[in-house]
């Protein structure tokens, strides 16, 4: 009885809220207000705001815009057979324009007139029209193939130099190989995984023997971009799991979560991050000698091997990159990097972290300052994060045409608009 | 700090009270006790695994199912893809041979018993014929 009362009194009111809502998203299609009412469940610095401009694709991995306003995303496994899909943007909506090649991936570029796919063993590529459109989506030109792929780190995310080249990860099998170097020999699958290598971008069926091993002792990278102002390589490390699962006499249930950075790397040919016998502290910022090979959280690391450009919280998993180049966002985010921190599973008992976009302010092409967290809120409430049941995780990223900035999520497969309103 | 001396001192108490009882409880109470320094890390504390990665402990026949292949799991470790609901997992987990026969007859329990999940005990006996037979 009362809630019934209560109802017919709140119904005017209920009206008039509704007719606002109503007018409100009329004028925003009108006006082309590039935001959501809650920026699509994200927090942002102040005067950004987010749409999301598509939903439910599949395990959207990485992706790329056209001048045109085509997005390519790649998806993780295929969804009706398609493992990249071809959305055209209008306004703040996309809608699916087209769909094509049989196989899921992460890896998605476009250069010179060719859009660049991988899936976990391969590369291909496909020739663009003046438009950016793939001509011919069914045959693509294979030029990379047989590359290593073993059940963990496999995908083979991609960049491309201005001379020429292609740079494909190709990660560890492997935590911190103590399950192919027993006995400390030395870790013997080096020669094949746990780094960059460097292949030509034009040229068909190239094997191991065609490319060149660019770096080693990079367990895994995902996200990675080639840096115009340096002419320079720099990839994100996903670094290793478990120190106190393996060494709890060592590392402490805490250190183990913090520990060890997520790590940036400007690459130069020949370089060696290390992997799998060091590891970066942040904390105490300072490349160690890993618990496997002698290390015992003080002993430092052999000075021979690089050390990180910038080092973030353990366990965040970077998987993507993207040196902002675009001219809508303020001055200060012009050349810095953004990188998508997918978020942990290895910080537990500790709450679970990451799920963020994080901006790294830059200065004559190195990291400048300290990192600021950009774009938080993809995993949904406190809970949702702290367990590890992410609603959204961040995974690729994007510049457009306009300067916005383009995030994928994987877990449902939203595409996130980025833009500053001034 | 305070909050791990606690923890530890916590776990300390409830090994010292649980250790001499028997039955289905106090194998589960032990059981959450290695569970929680072996296995939460990657199967997390609901035992709802990770995406991808790390399989989940809820209601697969691989934790429900024949107690004989889920003891080899612990021993042997497992290094294949696993296929749950349609979910490819693809980490490798390593051996635990060296828990004693009555911790991973506990720990089983107690996954057994958990998450939703309601399957028999697993008793330190079933899991000495099975390391006496284990081949990888």
């Amino acid at each position: 009885m009362k809630m019934k009362k209560l109802f017919i009194f709140l119904l005017p009111i209920l009206a008039v809220i509704g007719f606002i809502l109503f007018n409100a998203c009329k004028s925003a299609g009108n006006n082309n207000i590039t935001a959501d009412a809650d920026n699509a469940g994200l927090t942002l610095p102040a005067g950004f705001g987010a749409v999301a401009v598509a939903d439910n694709l599949g395990s959207a991995r990485h992706l790329v815009v056209t001048p045109q306003g085509d997005i390519y995303v790649h998806l993780a496994s295929p969804k009706d057979g398609k493992g990249i899909l071809v959305l055209h943007e209008d306004g703040d909506k996309t809608t699916l324009k087209s769909s094509f090649a049989n196989y899921g991936g992460t890896g998605i570029a476009i250069k010179n007139g060719y859009l660049y796919a991988s899936n976990n063993t391969d590369v291909y590529r496909y020739k663009l029209n003046d438009k950016n459109e793939v001509i011919n989506p069914d045959q693509p030109e294979r030029i990379i193939t047989g590359l290593l792929s073993k059940r963990m780190h496999q995908p083979k995310a991609i960049a491309l130099d201005n001379d020429g080249n292609i740079y494909v990860n190709i990660g560890a099998y492997s935590n911190i190989c103590s399950d192919f170097d027993p006995n400390k020999t030395g870790c013997p699958i080096l020669d094949s995984a746990a780094g960059i290598w460097q292949f030509k971008a034009d040229k068909p069926d190239q094997h191991y023997g065609d490319g060149i091993r660019y770096a080693g002792g990079l367990r895994n990278v995902v996200g990675l971009d080639w840096n115009q102002q340096d002419n320079q390589l720099f990839v994100m490390q996903h670094g290793r799991d478990a120190l106190h699962d393996l060494f709890p006499n060592l590392y402490s249930v805490h250190q183990s979560a913090e520990l060890p950075a997520e790590c940036m790397f400007a690459l130069k040919q020949g370089d060696n991050a290390g992997w799998p016998y060091v590891y970066y502290d942040w904390m105490q910022h300072k490349s160690m000698l890993g618990p496997e090979y002698g290390g015992d959280g003080i002993k430092p690391a052999d000075p021979k091997y690089i050390t990180p450009v910038a080092a973030y919280p353990g366990h965040y998993a970077p998987d993507g990159l993207l040196f902002y180049t675009g001219d809508q966002f303020p001055e200060k985010y012009k050349n810095g990097a953004f990188i998508a921190f997918h978020g942990s599973w290895n910080r537990a008992p500790e709450p679970q972290a990451g799920y963020c976009v994080v901006f790294q302010p830059f200065k004559d092409g190195k990291p400048d300052g300290k990192w600021e967290v950009f774009a938080d809120g993809f995993a949904g409430t406190p809970e949702q994060k702290a367990s590890g049941h992410a609603v959204h995780r961040p995974c690729g990223l994007a510049q457009g045409p306009d300067g916005s900035l383009y995030v994928t999520d994987d877990t449902k497969g939203r595409i996130y608009k980025i833009t500053y309103k001034k | 700090m305070a909050s791990m001396l606690l923890f530890f001192t916590c776990l300390h108490a409830q090994v010292k009270r649980t250790v001499h009882h028997t039955g289905p409880a106090a194998a589960i109470a032990r059981g959450k006790i290695v569970y929680t320094n072996i296995c939460l890390a990657c199967h997390m504390a609901d035992g709802g695994g990770v995406q991808n990665m790390n399989p989940p402990l809820i209601n697969t026949t691989y934790v429900l199912g024949d107690k004989t292949r889920l003891v080899k799991i612990v021993l042997n470790g497992f290094k294949e893809d696993v296929e749950i609901n349609g979910q490819t997992y693809s980490n490798n987990m390593t051996p635990h041979s060296d828990l004693k026969d009555q911790q991973i007859a506990d720990v089983l329990t107690y996954v057994r018993k958990s998450f939703g999940n309601k399957a028999s005990v697993v008793t330190a006996l079933e899991v000495k014929k099975v390391r006496a037979t284990n081949t990888k």
